[in-house]
C-alpha cells in the first residue's frame, strides 16, 4: 500500500542525497518527492510517497531515522491529512475549443495563467483524484506538456509533526 | 586562541584523548601532517591506507577506543574505503580524517579529486565536508560522540586544503554537542524488559544468541549473570564470540553457517530465543524463515532500525545492553530446566568438535596447539576464510576484545593491520594474527611497518597454497572444478626476513610448537608460516540459504 512519510531534516547541502542513496541502496521505491522549507528556520519537510507493505515500511521510517540529518520521520498514511499537488498542464485550444476548456477549468477551480493563440497554460492544485480527473478531461483537446510538483502534505489539527 | 585549521585538527584530537594515528601523508593533507609534526601524538605509517583504517579498527576493537586514520584526498580516501565499509558492518567506533583539494577546484574534476563524502556516504555512520574553518572544532567532536555512542561506527571528516589553512578560534572544551536529529535511546522500555523477564521465567527451553552489541556494550559480566541465574545455555553469533568464556558448561559457543552443532541445534530446539546486540545476519540464522522456528523471540539492541529487519521477534528492547540486562537480570528468577538442560549437554558431548588428525599438519591442529602455547589474555585476530573458522572453532575463546576478525563485510587483508592496530592499542598483550596464505598477500606490505615501528605482533599463517574458503565451496558445490583458487607456494618466513621480520617456516608437525614458542617469545615482530594440507575442509558447514541443522559433514 502506498504511505505518506513527512520527514523533517536539517536543511544542509547533500541531505536529499543521502535520503536518495538511503532509498537506493536498501531498494525502497520512492514513488513522489517534494521538498521545501518547513515553518522552522535551517529545517526542511520533506513528504515521501513509499509503496510497501507495513514491515517495509517501518524499515524505511527507521532507517531514515538512523540518518545523522533526519530529524523527525512520521508516517501520516494513516492520519487525518490534507494532501495536495500542484500541476501546471499546457492544452492545445483555438477559438473552437477554448470556451469549453474555460469551462472545464471553472468546474475545477483552475486557473489560466498563460494563453496563446493555440493553446492555455492551466494551474490546478489538488489532491491526486482530481488531477488525475482534470488530465482525463483535457486529454481530447491535445496535451502538450504537463508538469507536477508530487504530493505535500499535512495533518489536520491538533496533531503536528514536531 | 587562533589556530589552523591544521592545528586545530591536531588539538582536538589531543583533547579527545587520541593517542595514537594511522595513515598516510600527501598532498592535500600536509598541512595536517605538518602540525602533527610538533605535537604528542603518535603516528603509525601504514604503507596502504587500508591498512590504516584496518589498524584504527583492530585498535578500536581492542582498546574500546575511538581508532583515528589519516589519508589524503583522491586516492588515499577511495584506499580508506573498505576498512571504513569494514568497521561499518561490524559497527567499529573509527574516526577517519582526509584531506580534500581546494574548496573553489571542488567538482572541478581536481589533481587528486574523489567526491569522497559522496562515495562514503552508504559505508559510514556520518560523514562532513568542511567548508569552513569555523564549524571544524564542532565537526571534530560531533565525529566523535557520533562515531562512539548508539550504534558505533565509522564518521568520516573530509577537510579542503584552504580549510587547513585557513584561521579560527579555538575553544574546545566550550563547544556542547546538540545534535537534533541524534538521540539514541540506552535505558530500555521497563515494560519490554518486565515482559522478556516473564517469558524468560516461564519458559522451559530458554537459550541465548549473544551478539557483537554485548562486547561494544562491555556487558559480558552481565550476560555471564542473566546465563548463570537462569541456566540459559549461550550461544553466541561470530561477532559475539569471546562475549561468554567457552569453557562454561553453559558455552554453546558460536552458531551458523560454521557454528557449532549443539548452538544450531539448541537454536533450532528452544522455545524461548534472547537475542542480544546481533542483527540475525544470514550467516547466522542461516534459512531464515526457518530460524528458531519454535521459539518466542526477545530481541535487545541499540539500534531500532535491527528490531524486526531480518526476523520478527514479539518481544523488542531497544537500548544499551548492559544497562538493559543489569535490569533484567532483577527480574529474572534462578531457576533450573533439568531436561533441557539435559538435552543441550547431550548435544555438546555427542557433537563434539572433531578432524581427522594425519602425517600432514592439519589446520586445525595448529589452531589448537596455539591455544596450548599462548597466555590467557593473548588477542587472537584473523584474516577471511578458513582461517577465519578454524580460529573461531578450534580455539578456546574467553575474554570480550580478545577475538578481533571481519565478520560483516569479510575482508581478507583485514587481520594482519588489525592486530597491528591492536597490539599498539594492547601493548600488554600478546597478539597474534592467525593469516590465511591468501589474505596474508593482500595487506602483506605491512610488514615494513611493523619494521619500522617496533610492534610485535605474531603472525601464524595458515599455508595451504589454496584461496582455500572459495576452493571448499568448489569442492563441495561446483565438483571440484577449482576455478582460481589455488596458488602457487610462497615462503613467507624469507619474504617476513627480507623485510627484517623474524620469520620461522614449519614443514613438519613436531618443528610446530617449538616454532611458535620461539616466535611468540622473540622480542619483535615475527611470521610463522606453517605449511598444511591443501584440501581440508571447514567443518561444520551449513550450506547457504539453508535451516542452520542441516549440517554438512562431520559426527
Amino acid at each position: 500500500m502506498r504511505h505518506t512519510i513527512a520527514v523533517l531534516v536539517e536543511n544542509k547541502s547533500g541531505v536529499l542525497a543521502r535520503i536518495s542513496n538511503l532509498f537506493r541502496r536498501r531498494g525502497y521505491n520512492i514513488e513522489s518527492i517534494t521538498v521545501g522549507k518547513s515553518e522552522r528556520e535551517g529545517i526542511a519537510r520533506i513528504t515521501l510517497e513509499v509503496d510497501g507493505d507495513e514491515l517495509a515500511i517501518e524499515q524505511v521510517t527507521k532507517q531514515l531515522n538512523k540518518l545523522i540529518d533526519v530529524i523527525k520521520v512520521s508516517d501520516i498514511t494513516h492520519d487525518e491529512m490534507i494532501e495536495r499537488e500542484l500541476m501546471l498542464i499546457k492544452v492545445s485550444a483555438d477559438a473552437s475549443t477554448r470556451s469549453e476548456i474555460l469551462q472545464i477549468v471553472d468546474i475545477f477551480r483552475a486557473s489560466v495563467v498563460d494563453v496563446s493563440p493555440k493553446a492555455l497554460v492551466i494551474e490546478i492544485t489538488g489532491d491526486r483524484d482530481k488531477l488525475d480527473a482534470f488530465e482525463t478531461l483535457l486529454r481530447p483537446f491535445g496535451i502538450k506538456e504537463i508538469a507536477c510538483t508530487g504530493k505535500v502534505a499535512m495533518v489536520r489539527h491538533p496533531k503536528e509533526i514536531k | 586562541m587562533k589556530l589552523t585549521g591544521a592545528q586545530i585538527v591536531i588539538e582536538a584530537l589531543k583533547q579527545e584523548g587520541v593517542e595514537v594515528i594511522f595513515g598516510i601523508p600527501g598532498g592535500a593533507i600536509i598541512d595536517i601532517y605538518d602540525a602533527l609534526y610538533d605535537s604528542s601524538i603518535r603516528h603509525i605509517l601504514a604503507h596502504h591506507e587500508q591498512g590504516a583504517a584496518h589498524m584504527a579498527d583492530g585498535y578500536a576493537r581492542a582498546t574500546g577506543k575511538v581508532g583515528v586514520c589519516f589519508a589524503t584526498s583522491g586516492p588515499g580516501a577511495t584506499n580508506l574505503t573498505t576498512g571504513i565499509a569494514n568497521a561499518y558492518m561490524d559497527s567499529i567506533p573509527i574516526v577517519a580524517i582526509t584531506g580534500q583539494v581546494v574548496t573553489r577546484l571542488i567538482g572541478k574534476d581536481a589533481f587528486q579529486e574523489a567526491d569522497t563524502t559522496g562515495i562514503t556516504s552508504p559505508i559510514t555512520k556520518h560523514n562532513y565536508l568542511v567548508k569552513d574553518v569555523n564549524e571544524l572544532a564542532r565537526i571534530i567532536k560531533e565525529a566523535f560522540y557520533i562515531a562512539k555512542t548508539g550504534r558505533p561506527g565509522p564518521v568520516l571528516i573530509d577537510i579542503p586544503r584552504d580549510v587547513q589553512l585557513a584561521t579560527a578560534d579555538f575553544d574546545y572544551s566550550s563547544i556542547e554537542i546538540d545534535i537534533r536529529g541524534y538521540k539514541p535511546s540506552v535505558t530500555g522500555h521497563i515494560r519490554q524488559i518486565r515482559e522478556a523477564a516473564r517469558l524468560i521465567n516461564e519458559s522451559k527451553r530458554p537459550c541465548i544468541l549473544a551478539g557483537g552489541g554485548v562486547i561494544t556494550a562491555g556487558a559480558s559480566e552481565e550476560l555471564f549473570k542473566l546465563a548463570t541465574k537462569a541456566n540459559i545455555p549461550v550461544a553466541t553469533t561470530f561477532m559475539g564470540i569471546g562475549s561468554f568464556p567457552q569453557d562454561h558448561p553453559l558455552s554453546l559457543k558460536s552458531a551458523g553457517m560454521h557454528g557449532n552443532y549443539a548452538a544450531n541445534y539448541a537454536l533450532m530446539e528452544c522455545d524461548l530465543l534472547i537475542a542480544i546486540g546481533c542483527r540475525f545476519s544470514d550467516r547466522t540464522t542461516g534459512k531464515v524463515s526457518s530460524f528458531a522456528s519454535k521459539a518466542k523471540k526477545i530481541h535487545i539492541d541499540i539500534d531500532p532500525a535491527e528490531i524486526n529487519k531480518n526476523v520478527v521477534v514479539d518481544v523488542p528492547i531497544v537500548g544499551d545492553a548492559k544497562i538493559i540486562l543489569k535490569t533484567l537480570i532483577e527480574y529474572v528468577q534462578e531457576k533450573r530446566e533439568e531436561e533441557w538442560l539435559s538435552y543441550i549437554m547431550e548435544l555438546k558431548s555427542t557433537h563434539p568438535l572433531t578432524y581427522a588428525d594425519g602425517l600432514a599438519i592439519k589446520p586445525q591442529f595448529v589452531i589448537e596447539k596455539v591455544c596450548e602455547v599462548v597466555p590467557d589474555n593473548t588477542i587472537i585476530v584473523t584474516e577471511v576464510g578458513q582461517n577465519q573458522m578454524w580460529s573461531a572453532l578450534f580455539f578456546t575463546h574467553k575474554k570480550p576484545r580478545h577475538f578481533i576478525s571481519s565478520g560483516g563485510l569479510g575482508t581478507m587483508g583485514f587481520g594482519f593491520p588489525a592486530s597491528i592496530g591492536a597490539k599498539v592499542g594492547r601493548p600488554d598483550a600478546l597478539v597474534v594474527d592467525i593469516a590465511g596464505d591468501g589474505s596474508f598477500l593482500m595487506n602483506i606490505q605491512e610488514l615494513a611497518t611493523v619494521v619500522e615501528n617496533n610492534i610485535p605482533v605474531k603472525v601464524v599463517v595458515i599455508n595451504n597454497r589454496a584461496l582455500g574458503m572459495v576452493r571448499q565451496w568448489q569442492e563441495i558445490f561446483y565438483k571440484k572444478r577449482y576455478s582460481s583458487t589455488i596458488l602457487k607456494e610462497v615462503n613467507f618466513a624469507e619474504i617476513a626476513k627480507a623485510f627484517g621480520v623474524e620469520g620461522i617456516r614449519v614443514t613438519e608437525k613436531e618443528e610446530l610448537v617449538p616454532a611458535l614458542r620461539s616466535a611468540f617469545e622473540y622480542p619483535g615482530p615475527a611470521v610463522v608460516d606453517v605449511i598444511v594440507e591443501q584440501e581440508e575442509n571447514v567443518i561444520p558447514m551449513v550450506p547457504p540459504g539453508a535451516p542452520i541443522d542441516q549440517i554438512i559433514g562431520g559426527k
